[in-house]
């Protein structure tokens, strides 16, 4: 849809339903009440590293720029510092709003959500698991398949962290993790967006 | 004082230091920390990219077996905090949020009513023991240890302490009842880059950069921080902050209960100062010797 050179947007490629999505999440309806003043943009500590600022973000939203958003770097260049939420004067939850548009980003396996779904995916695999994460098996799992190159150079981190302690091998676990199992699969039914 | 102790998961791992230091500080002041039983991870930041429900679903299970025993619920991770208020604070808002995490935690025969008190442990430091208590501890006070006061983002945000949500100052008063200087910071509680180090290194290794930059430009010896996050990504990756950016940071990164410690004379190895990776001995040289 973007070749870089379409300066102008038809219609038919935007998504009027995209906003409805949006205003199914919790606190979601209150986009409505964005007056553009770019208080999120000015406040957020990693805008400079976005290609749309959150003011951009919530404008296309609006717009109906399904696509363009959910290709968007900005959506992981959000680190989750509430920032914004804390200051913007129509009190929107812009953060949650951030999240959504990432589970929305890796449902729909999005160009640029491969490093935040095998993130999140090893993630949830260990919790399931255990019932609590284990860092120095996610950070292994993860850095080996997204970026083996980069595991390499990772390593003298890791290795420094162990020496001191801090990456110990194996974890503790939840006891009733069958419970547990139960509960996050109804979670999951129930939160079927 | 009694809590409903939450560690959650990186205290006993790359937050090793943290975990050891705040049972070690929190005997001291009489704080009597009972581990919530058969506690679960809270889903960090990752499972909001997942599922909202089940990301609330998993800090509730935690509040509902903390809550059984009515003591406030306290933890020292930040990240924890958040979901554990943002939860809370949500569920009081949504009667849909409730029902739903209702019927998921009754799977498991568990309920959750709402209305924990639910503290980070620097509020409860400086609300329920208070400044003179800790005061009265202080056998070796940090004089002359210029401190960089470090909250980070989400102690503060909207789920957070009760204190000014710009410029909080907990921790700037604590360090100063601990004897030390707070340095002038004013990126107090800008982010640090939190998971951003693993899934987009080079911003978040600019983040860091800069809050270095900025601790020394008022000449501190040390950065106090309140979150395991931040702890990591400044002191582990300070050599490849180091080499991206041609500096020569050697900035000690420091958990507050790590210095709470210090200046109560205590040794340094149940606090954890072993296991910086930017060495902390040179800095703190003056107040680790002839330890009580």
């Amino acid at each position: 849809m973007d070749s870089g050179q379409q300066t102008v947007l038809y219609e038919q490629s935007m998504d009027p339903g995209f906003l409805d999505e949006v205003y199914r999440i919790h606190g979601g309806e209150k986009i409505k009440d964005c007056i553009q003043c770019g208080t999120c943009s000015g406040s957020c500590p990693v805008s400079w590293a976005m290609e749309e600022t959150p003011r951009q973000i919530f404008a296309m939203i609006r717009a109906g720029m399904r696509d363009r958003i959910l290709e968007s770097l900005t959506i992981w260049t959000c680190a989750s510092c509430y920032q914004c939420v804390q200051r913007c004067p129509q009190e929107i939850k812009i953060t949650d709003i951030m999240y959504m548009l990432k589970r929305m980003a890796i449902r729909e396996n999005r160009r640029r959500s491969k490093h935040a779904r095998a993130l999140s995916q090893y993630f949830v695999d260990i919790v399931n698991k255990y019932g609590r994460n284990r860092e120095t098996t996610l950070m292994t799992k993860y850095m080996l398949s997204t970026d083996p190159l980069g595991a390499i150079t990772a390593a003298p981190i890791a290795i420094s962290l162990r020496m001191h302690g801090r990456l110990p091998l194996g974890g503790s676990k939840v006891r009733d993790i069958v419970g547990l199992r139960k509960i996050v699969a109804k979670a999951q039914e129930l939160g079927g967006e | 004082m009694r809590y409903a102790y939450y560690p959650g998961c990186s205290l006993d791992a790359t937050a090793r230091p943290y975990g050891e230091s705040v049972d070690t500080v929190a005997k001291l002041l009489g704080m009597e920390l009972v581990e919530i039983d058969d506690w679960n991870c809270c889903g960090a930041t990752a499972y909001m990219n997942v599922n909202e429900i089940l990301s609330f679903c998993l800090s509730a299970r935690n509040l509902a077996q903390a809550h059984r025993s009515g003591d406030p619920i306290v933890t020292a991770c930040s990240a924890c905090f958040t979901n554990l208020r943002k939860t809370d604070a949500y569920m009081a808002e949504s009667q849909d949020l409730r029902d739903k995490v209702d019927e998921a935690l009754g799977q498991a025969g568990m309920h959750y009513d709402g209305g924990a008190v639910i503290k980070h442990f620097l509020n409860a430091v400086i609300e329920d023991v208070g400044l003179d208590r800790v005061r009265a501890l202080v056998k070796r006070p940090l004089k002359g240890l210029r401190v960089a006061p470090y909250y980070g983002c989400q102690i503060a945000r909207p789920y957070g302490i009760e204190d000014d949500k710009d410029n909080p100052t907990m921790l700037d008063r604590l360090l100063q009842t601990l004897g030390a200087t707070p340095t002038y910071f004013p990126m107090k509680t800008i982010c640090c880059g939190g998971s951003l180090m693993g899934t987009s290194e080079d911003v978040a290794l600019r983040l860091c950069r800069n809050l270095l930059l900025c601790a020394r430009q008022d000449n501190a010896d040390c950065i106090a921080v309140t979150c395991p996050l931040c702890q990591i990504n400044l002191d582990a990756y300070q050599g490849r902050i180091n080499k991206t950016y041609k500096t020569d940071f050697r900035i000690p990164i420091l958990y507050f209960t790590q210095l709470m410690g210090l200046a109560f004379a205590l040794k340094s190895e149940p606090l954890g100062l072993q296991r910086c990776i930017v060495p902390a001995a040179n800095v703190l040289a003056r107040f680790t010797q002839e330890a009580v």
